[in-house]
């Protein structure tokens, strides 16, 4: 069974289709990194699956059970983070995680080890007394996120979990993603395309409502036309080398960039690293730099979303 | 109903966690204070009895209630953590019994800290203190009704403004409907049997019952079933514009 299913989901709003008949299933231990432009459904879609929003037609459903059926059972096993990180300014995060603690039936020494296990894995111990209106950006954002992970669920549903950290702040949120992937079903809406690479198993990409990719980040990037381009920097004459590159079969194309250095475009995305290496050496060309270039994710999102 | 008590608990905390309660019983006291003593001839009227002091209850609240209530729903709804309580394992019901129960929890707190007008009484004179006793509850009724109206109320937009201005003329029209001027309006020709049903209505018939010492079933039962109404249009309003 997976642990999030997902089929036909549609929103709409008066005669604005927010999500339109999306379909997706997540898997124990799979990261999914939901991406889209802004108003693309992401945040609808995460407000269905919570149970905060009722879908329009079809279905939602989490470790079995359907969150139009049975949504206090949903609910208890989804830890979610809402987009903005909303919480209540004139609690202090101390209390704020002892009422969610009560709320998720945690009590005694269990809520006790259970808020100190989530204050030391988002570093909020230091703030615990202050009230929340108080806090910085980057506290409040980790507040929410304590609050999501406290009852330590199976299935975790974060709308932009790193927004208005710093890099640190960000670099650590990932490494707490990536540190619980193992045992739980995590979603992540983002429009951080590195974060994608970073933690996620998987990406879908929805735009206008629909899903328009799922892939692995890596099959993503291979969608870009500048994946396993090679850019090489040469003492030497760039015209008698941008000849003999342009003469292997496995390139597609040649540019000079700069002044002496040269981006070589392969074809069908071939591995033509070796090749380009050879092909200089061969004729005595003096590498001077060479590197390899993976793609851009943000090119490949910027393609697939505009495309429509 | 343990998750009905978190919600009070977090709710009442919330009250006083800022400046809010303690400025709003300090005027509650100060203004029943001031009309009971002023307007109402508490000490000149040389009776040992509180009727001074209620008769002007359903004013006070109809001004200070919807600022109790206004912020219910519409604070939440505005500032986005609606999405976080309703995210929560909790039932919609339990989340509006536990706002509510908090809301009447303290004013009841605030009406109780108004003992010294009972002690005052009790200190010049012998009262029927059964007939008080019978007034503070029918003038816990009467704000656990107005909180009701203001929570429906606060469900109903996200600005605490419009909520606190619409509780206040409802409240008012709920007070108003028994009041003789209203009634004087309908009675040159309206049947008997509307005019009753209008003063029916009123708080203010149910209250000055009850406040005599009368505690009727009926009053009871009218109080109770307007909480219930509006308690239950509250989770109507909840469910439908929560995520607006």
């Amino acid at each position: 069974m997976s642990m999030i299913e997902i089929e036909n989901l549609t929103r709409r709003f008066g005669s604005f289709v927010a999500v339109n008949h999306i379909g997706f299933t997540v898997e124990r231990g799979e990261v999914l990194g939901f991406l889209g432009p802004n108003g693309a459904g992401k945040s609808t879609t995460m407000k269905m699956i919570t149970g905060f929003l009722a879908p329009s037609s079809g279905t939602v459903r989490v470790e079995g059970f359907d969150v139009q059926r049975d949504p206090i059972e949903v609910k208890a096993r989804i830890g979610y983070l809402p987009e903005g990180a909303p919480l209540w300014p004139d609690m202090s995060p101390g209390r704020f995680l002892e009422f969610i603690a009560g709320v998720r039936g945690l009590s005694g020494a269990d809520a006790t080890a259970r808020i100190k296990d989530a204050v030391a894995k988002t570093q909020i111990g230091s703030v615990l007394a202050q009230p929340i209106e108080t806090l910085s950006k980057g506290f409040k954002r980790r507040v929410g996120l304590a609050q999501a992970l406290l009852h330590d669920p199976d299935v975790l549903i974060l709308d932009e979990p790193t927004d208005g950290l710093d890099p640190n702040q960000k670099h650590e949120v990932r490494q707490l993603i990536a540190d619980m992937s193992g045992e739980k079903a995590i979603v992540i809406s983002t429009h951080i395309l590195e974060e994608v690479e970073a933690v996620c198993t998987r990406a879908i990409i929805i735009a206008k409502g629909k899903i328009v990719a799922d892939a692995t980040p890596g099959e993503l990037l291979a969608q870009s036309d500048q994946h396993n381009a090679v850019s090489l920097q040469i003492s030497g004459d760039m015209d008698i080398a941008r000849g003999l590159l342009q003469a292997l079969p496995v390139v597609a194309s040649v540019e000079i960039s700069h002044r002496n250095r040269l981006f070589i475009r392969p074809k069908g995305g071939a591995q033509i690293l070796n090749d380009v290496g050879v092909a200089m050496r061969a004729h005595d060309i003096q590498i001077d730099e060479i590197h390899l270039a993976r793609g851009h994710l943000d090119q490949v999102f910027r393609t697939i979303t505009t495309v429509q | 109903m343990t998750n009905t008590l978190f919600v009070v608990r977090r709710e009442l905390a919330d009250y006083f966690a800022t400046p809010v309660a303690y400025v709003f019983i300090v005027i509650f006291l100060t203004l029943l204070g001031s009309l009971a003593f002023f307007m109402g001839n508490f000490f000149s009227r040389g009776q040992a009895d509180l009727a001074a002091f209620f008769q002007f209850h359903p004013w006070v609240y109809m001004l200070l209630i919807p600022a109790i209530s206004m912020r219910m729903w519409a604070e939440e709804r505005k500032s986005g953590t609606i999405e976080l309580l309703m995210t929560l394992p909790l039932s919609l019901t339990q989340v509006v019994i536990g706002k509510y129960l908090a809301s009447v929890i303290f004013a009841a707190i605030s009406l109780a800290l108004t003992f010294p007008f009972w002690i005052t009484v009790n200190f010049l004179g012998s009262p029927d203190n059964g007939i008080i006793l019978a007034g503070y509850v029918g003038s816990l009724f009467m704000a656990a009704g107005f909180l009701a109206v203001g929570s429906f109320v606060s469900a109903l937009t996200k600005n605490q403004v419009i909520a606190f201005v619409t509780t206040t003329a409802a409240c008012f029209v709920l007070i108003a409907s028994g009041a003789p001027i209203v009634l004087g309006f309908f009675s040159g020709w309206a049947p008997k049997i509307m005019i009753d049903f209008i003063a029916s209505l009123s708080f203010l018939t149910h209250f000055a019952d009850i406040a005599k010492g009368v505690l009727d079933f009926r009053d009871i039962v009218y109080f109770l079933s307007l909480i219930a109404v509006f308690l239950f249009a509250n989770t109507v309003a909840v469910n439908r514009l929560k995520a607006e």
